[in-house]
């Protein structure tokens, strides 16, 4: 088989991924006409708003911080070739014990060690919610698919549960945890009201990718997601592995709840659940599990989430459309695999 | 605690326990046909959204619960349709396609819920029953059995319909042949393709019933995300039934009971956080995934797609 010229690969690349975006946003703004909106009017109000006005920009990036950072655990987990699904509890539970937390130790601690407890915190409930379905799938082979669900659905009530009973701030009306002072919030970056732990999410990303890549526990990890049997056959503890990439993708979307309390709600109110993890998967996807596409990917994203909330108020075009639009994108890319996929077969024969 | 042991509570209990477990066991037992021909359809949950709206729509505009539930059908069948294509015909990777359907489906239902209720919430009549006279009177049981809508008869009367399909015809036999041997099946002379497309539309289906359940009988109306994961709990009863409909009836019950549990509660003047009690559907299937998970049983072409002549 002739290897493809570099150019026509990375055109190729290219094109496999914009196409499925494309698509989407066509196939959306046919359903936008359908309602009787503008797509053009919509498309354009999103950008403006979410992307070229500068605090529309700031809340777009600063959006990105839970974003990446869980897409960085998915990467760790869907490269061992294991579905955590389980996202948004493991997030929201590291998130209300954060919110419960800070305030607590803000009244004693120098707030670079509030921050640190945090974080360790915050990954330590994170990993032990996907404790349970890591072990029943190194020990009895259960899907995890089914267990990190269910542990999700079950997270995301304790999480309330937590909010209204044990952590509830006294003071106010609506259950909510004790705020967080902003002096005590992660600091912002010069003279914007992006916080440092977008920075941070950055370089998680990264370093993911290439720990993913170039270090020995990676390539064990990837041996496993190739294959099972495989990485039995050559000497590896699956067993620990699984539980490890677990603990590994679940400490970092309990991170992203850390991050995303500590740097810009302070608080967290009954019933909040921002649902970031079902949203990610696709975009994780969309890259091919390749940290730096998904920082792209990522930032598309949360402008599309801004500009869109603000679509939505302006244009009266409700925020579920960027759940449809993402939706549509994951189709459009499982066909384009697929396409892609019997190009090659036809070009090997 | 006396109240705990009256008739009001326990008759409550049982009403709401039918009442929640009615959807779980048509999409249950939709999900088991595909599950034996070996596909995975973690779109379930879109395939109920959908007939939930098609059967609240269509019961709203006509007046009919009938009209609701073949709308509810031809919804979850039109979303499985493109589940089918995708991943029967295509071969394409189920659980990607399956999340994609089910958000797709969770938008463009919030987003025509939006549109046409958003300002004016309607809700149903009441719902229509078919009383059974003298078992209705059966007290503690009765109200929740014997006196209720036509489609909670058809759920019970098809569990024991798909009994006989699996154990006892040629339909149920290719069904399992698909999952556990499709070469088997394709060298007998029966198309795997064929067998696994009519499978997803069968859950598609009985999903979108179940979906159209919900917002007929069930709510009476229809709100944004209501299915809320019961189409994830269906899939669950579906893999731990190991392919007898009867441990989904079962199931579909003790899961219908616990989340009536709230409600009955209620009746009798016990007040818990609405979040404690519904953790524990949720909590139960991990308790019975601890305890029954070295039993669960799966067909072992479940996932893969057939194509002819690989290994």
């Amino acid at each position: 088989m002739n290897r493809e010229h570099p150019l026509v690969s990375w055109l190729h690349g290219m094109v496999s991924v914009l196409l499925p975006v494309v698509l989407a946003l066509a196939v959306g703004a046919i359903l936008l006409l359908a309602l009787g909106k503008d797509p053009l009017a919509y498309y354009g109000y999103v950008v403006k708003r979410g992307l070229l006005s500068p605090t529309g920009l700031e809340a777009s990036l600063t959006r990105t911080a839970p974003l990446l950072l869980i897409a960085a655990g998915l990467i760790v987990a869907f490269r061992s070739g294991l579905w955590n699904l389980g996202v948004d509890g493991q997030l929201l539970l590291a998130a209300v014990v954060t919110a419960a937390l800070a305030p607590e130790l803000a009244s004693g601690l120098p707030s670079v060690m509030v921050v640190a407890v945090c974080f360790a915190v915050a990954m330590a409930v994170g990993a032990a919610w996907s404790l349970i379905p890591a072990l029943l799938k190194a020990q009895f082979g259960v899907n995890e698919i089914i267990s990190t669900l269910m542990m999700s659905f079950l997270g995301v009530s304790l999480a309330n549960v937590l909010i209204k009973i044990p952590f509830n701030d006294p003071q106010t009306t609506v259950p909510q945890t004790a705020t967080l002072a902003v002096e005590d919030r992660l600091s912002r970056l010069a003279d914007t009201t992006i916080h440092w732990g977008v920075l941070l999410a950055l370089a998680v990303v990264v370093a993911v990718h290439h720990a993913m890549t170039m270090t020995a526990l990676g390539m064990r990890l990837q041996i496993v997601g190739a294959n099972m049997k495989t990485a039995v056959h050559a000497g590896l503890r699956l067993r620990l592995l699984v539980v490890v990439a677990f603990a590994i993708s679940a400490g970092l979307a309990g991170l992203a709840g850390a991050v995303d309390v500590l740097g810009v709600h302070g608080t967290i109110r009954a019933d909040w659940n921002p649902a970031y993890g079902i949203v990610v998967i696709p975009l994780v996807f969309l890259a091919r599990f390749n940290g730096y596409a998904v920082i792209a990917f990522v930032f598309v994203f949360a402008v599309l989430v801004i500009g869109g909330e603000s679509a939505a108020r302006r244009l009266d075009v409700p925020t579920y459309f960027v759940l449809v639009l993402v939706g549509l994108v994951m189709l459009f890319l499982a066909v384009t695999e697929f396409l892609d996929h019997r190009r090659r077969l036809t070009a090997k024969d | 605690m006396d109240g705990l042991l009256s008739e009001v509570f326990i008759a409550s209990l049982f009403f709401g326990a039918v009442t929640a477990g009615v959807p779980l066991l048509l999409a249950g037992l939709g999900e088991q046909v595909s599950e034996k021909a070996g596909v995975l359809n973690i779109g379930l949950e879109g395939m109920m959204l959908a007939g939930a709206f098609a059967g609240f729509a269509a019961a709203y505009a006509t007046d009919s619960f009938l009209a609701g539930f073949c709308a509810g059908i031809l919804a979850g069948m039109a979303v499985a349709l493109i589940m089918a294509v995708l991943c029967v015909v295509l071969g394409m990777n189920q659980i990607v396609v399956g999340i994609a359907i089910t958000l797709g489906a969770e938008g463009v239902t919030a987003l025509l819920h939006h549109v046409l209720y958003s300002r004016s919430y309607p809700r149903l009549s009441r719902v229509e029953t078919w009383t059974i006279p003298g078992l209705a009177d059966i007290p503690y049981i009765g109200p929740a059995l014997f006196d209720r809508n036509a489609l909670i008869y058809l759920a019970f009367a098809l569990t024991f319909f798909m009994i006989w399909v699996f154990r006892r015809t040629q339909a149920g036999l290719n069904l399992q042949a698909a999952g556990d041997a499709p070469a088997a099946l394709d060298a007998a002379g029966v198309s795997v393709t064929v067998t696994r497309f009519v499978s997803v539309l069968l859950t598609g289906c009985l999903g979108g019933l179940g979906g159209a359940y919900m917002a007929t009988v069930g709510g009476g109306l229809f709100l944004p995300f209501m299915t809320g994961g019961a189409g994830f709990i269906a899939i669950v009863l579906a893999m731990l039934a190991r392919g007898n409909p009867l441990w989904i009836l079962f199931g579909a019950f003790l899961f219908g009971a616990s989340l009536a549990l709230t409600t009955a509660l209620q009746v009798v003047g016990v007040n818990i956080p609405t979040d404690v009690i519904q953790m524990l559907p949720f909590a139960m299937v991990i308790v019975v995934l601890l305890l029954f998970a070295r039993h669960s049983y799966l067909p072992p072409a479940l996932g893969l797609p057939y194509q002819r002549g690989t290994r």
